[in-house]
């Protein structure tokens, strides 16, 4: 039982990892194959199985809540009755009024629905981002440090350079304008610790795939140290 | 009267209409580009599923076209429905992936022979459904081991010229040689890292730097624990595929058994439902690993949507209504990251936020108290445990950096000497280091 649970998910581990890593390095026909196997057909069969654990995790979740009466269980409820709307409207061919005789396809209640609910609450959303986005903004570019000024002025550079207003506004007696040392700005320190950065996270990978690939980190199984 | 033409007057003036078109056409036809040193060979490090036409093409300008064309079965089929333009059609100098770095005649152009495109007529069942239906391109992909006669066809001024390539057989390799640089500083890291994992076995004391954002892991479930508040985890957005997802179930982990010991509650909303069974094992086990498998509750490991907005919205909401004291938000995060971290930030939570995704770290630096950037994330997990081993990978990866580090300012000094060496002669290492592949 113990060789299930603990050896076997790391020699499954190592195995795959492994054969996927060797996979990058043998371009034959055969190869691409068996990686469209394991990444197309195995994949979807593992998210189709998951998402169904998923919903009934979603269900099981509310549920708890509205027969607890936790707080903000009136959500749980509203979220529940929607669910089992849009799965009623999705799942069987009824003629609804006023819409095509059709499940899922262009016409349909369904369809309504996510043009006329989903679409406009998912772009309320990102909408939301433009007003987040100026209160960050504000608290960032308070100069209270010289790191903070520093951000506080590079930014203005690179917002002013970003419109056609910065092409306008230059140093007199020189050819740099905003765009230009907005354009250098983001061509050279920036792109310098974009890439150091990327160099950390790339290695860093190396590391954590050779430590799960030799079970030295198991944690992601549940397995501890 | 008229005296009739002879015989030869009538040869030349029936001639006479087609010199005439042959002295209007003259220039067209001198115009026209050539083609020459026309080689089809198979390409190198693929799965026999392409042929490489190079030739040499003089005389053209901006409008020229190519295309190659596949003979089957007696007749010539294209490769593209419409020529290209010869101006994007790649040099073999272009193309070290191919050519290598000292390609021979590096101005010759390179095309890729892959496909051809037959018109197939529409099906009894297609003329059924729709009686208008038309004769549709299909493009059919060349096969391995399989030999293709090819030919050049240069359009110009309306003019088509053909040049025959000859054949040759597809072949599939079994080893990617433009790959084995990587190949090669894959098997030095992996020594380097393996021989300090190794090496931590015999001397645990390693020395890693603080990580401020790691230690304040311990404060914030403290903080959440005293205000009798929950502590919410968030793992990205991306699948488990993705390494950082699986660092930050990692993280969660460690977190799992701190919030167990504290007896606090964690939440765990998740994005994907593969993240979602994962998360739960691991919580369960860190309950279990903390001797308190009763405090376990499985609904607050829950799958949300993998609407991406939606998700926001419903963790948004739990933010605002439960009011976490701790925020961890780890993982892969898009445009929802500033979203979910000024929310936290208005309840007053600590939040720890760590990320790879490069554009959404200054969000997190904006809005959060900790953040692990990049390589911290990655680091965590051996940071909380503290277990020699995992130490010691983290000492090995440093190595790695520095020699990374190390080769690049060396590319850079040899680069830089090479520019203002007329010989050039130096590009070989520059050359070596840069990945084909």
């Amino acid at each position: 039982m113990n060789f299930i649970r603990r050896q076997l998910p790391v020699v499954i581990a190592f195995c795959f990892g492994v054969a996927l890593w060797a996979q990058y390095y043998i371009p034959s026909r055969a190869s691409n194959e068996a990686l469209e196997t394991f990444t197309g057909s195995w994949a979807i069969i593992l998210a189709g199985c998951a998402l169904i654990l998923g919903i009934l995790s979603a269900i099981h979740h509310h549920w708890t809540k509205i027969r607890l009466k936790r707080a903000g269980f009136g959500y749980s409820i509203v979220t529940l009755t929607c669910f089992a709307i849009v799965v009623l409207v999705g799942w069987f061919p009824i003629q609804w009024p006023g819409f095509a005789a059709v499940t899922i396809a262009d016409g349909s209640f369904f369809d309504w629905i996510f043009l006329n609910v989903f679409v406009p609450l998912d772009a309320t959303m990102f909408s939301l981002l433009a007003f987040f986005i100026a209160s960050a903004a504000f608290r960032a570019f308070r100069a209270r440090s010289f790191e903070a000024t520093a951000l506080l002025i590079a930014g203005c550079i690179v917002m002013l350079g970003r419109v056609p207003l910065g092409e306008l506004i230059a140093i007199p007696g020189t050819n740099l304008s905003m765009t230009s040392i907005a354009g250098w700005l983001l061509n050279n320190p920036n792109t310098a610790a974009y890439r150091g950065i990327l160099l950390g996270v790339i290695l860093s990978q190396v590391a954590i795939s050779l430590r799960i690939l030799f079970g030295i980190e198991r944690t992601y199984m549940g397995g501890g140290d | 009267m008229k005296k009739p033409a002879s015989a030869p007057d009538r040869v030349v003036l029936a001639l006479l209409p087609l010199l005439l078109i042959g002295i209007l056409a003259a220039p067209a036809f001198a115009q026209q580009p050539v083609a020459s040193q026309l080689k089809l060979t198979d390409r190198p490090n693929d799965d026999g599923s392409a042929l490489l036409l190079t030739f040499d093409l003089t005389g053209w300008d901006e409008t020229t076209r190519v295309r190659t064309e596949v003979e089957v079965d007696g007749e010539w089929l294209p490769s593209l429905m419409f020529p290209q333009l010869i101006t994007p059609v790649p040099t073999k100098g272009g193309s070290p992936e191919y050519f290598g770095w000292h390609a021979a005649d590096p101005e010759q152009r390179v095309l890729v022979v892959d496909r051809y495109i037959f018109i197939q007529d529409p099906t009894a069942e297609e003329l059924a459904e729709n009686p208008d239906a038309v004769p549709q391109p299909q493009p059919v992909y060349l096969e391995a081991a399989n030999t293709y006669h090819v030919r050049l066809m240069v359009l110009h001024g309306g003019v088509e010229s053909y040049y025959d390539a000859g054949s040759m057989k597809t072949d599939e390799q079994w080893f990617n040689v433009a790959a084995t640089n990587n190949l090669v500083m894959c098997v030095i890291f992996a020594a380097i890292i393996m021989g300090f994992i190794m090496a931590a076995r015999r001397n645990p004391n390693l020395f890693i730097r603080r990580i401020n954002g790691l230690e304040a892991v311990d404060e914030a479930i403290g903080r959440a624990t005293e205000m009798g508040k929950p502590v919410l985890q968030v793992n990205g957005l991306d699948p488990l595929s993705t390494l950082s997802t699986i660092a930050a179930v990692n993280i969660l982990g460690r977190v799992a058994r701190r919030v167990a010991n504290y007896d606090s509650e964690l939440l765990v909303p998740c994005f994907d439902p593969v993240v979602m069974t994962v998360s739960q094992e691991v919580v369960k086990n860190a309950y279990l690993e903390a001797g308190r498998p009763d405090a376990y509750r499985e609904e607050n490991i829950y799958f949300v949507t993998d609407q991406q907005f939606s998700y926001v919205a419903s963790v948004c909401g739990i933010m605002m209504r439960e009011k976490p004291a701790a925020n961890f938000l780890l993982g892969y995060f898009y445009a929802e990251s500033l979203l979910l971290a000024e929310t936290g930030f208005t309840t007053g939570a600590i939040q720890i936020a760590g990320t790879d995704a490069l554009a959404q770290l200054p969000f997190f630096i904006t809005t959060c108290d900790y953040t692990l950037i990049g390589e911290e994330l990655y680091a965590a997990s051996a940071y909380l445990s503290r277990e020699p081993m995992l130490l010691g990978s983290l000492k090995g990866q440093d190595i790695g950096k520095g020699f990374v580090m190390l080769m690049i300012l060396l590319g850079t000094i040899l680069a830089t000497i090479g520019v203002y060496l007329t010989t050039g002669n130096w590009n070989w290492l520059v050359e070596m280091l840069t990945p084909l592949m």
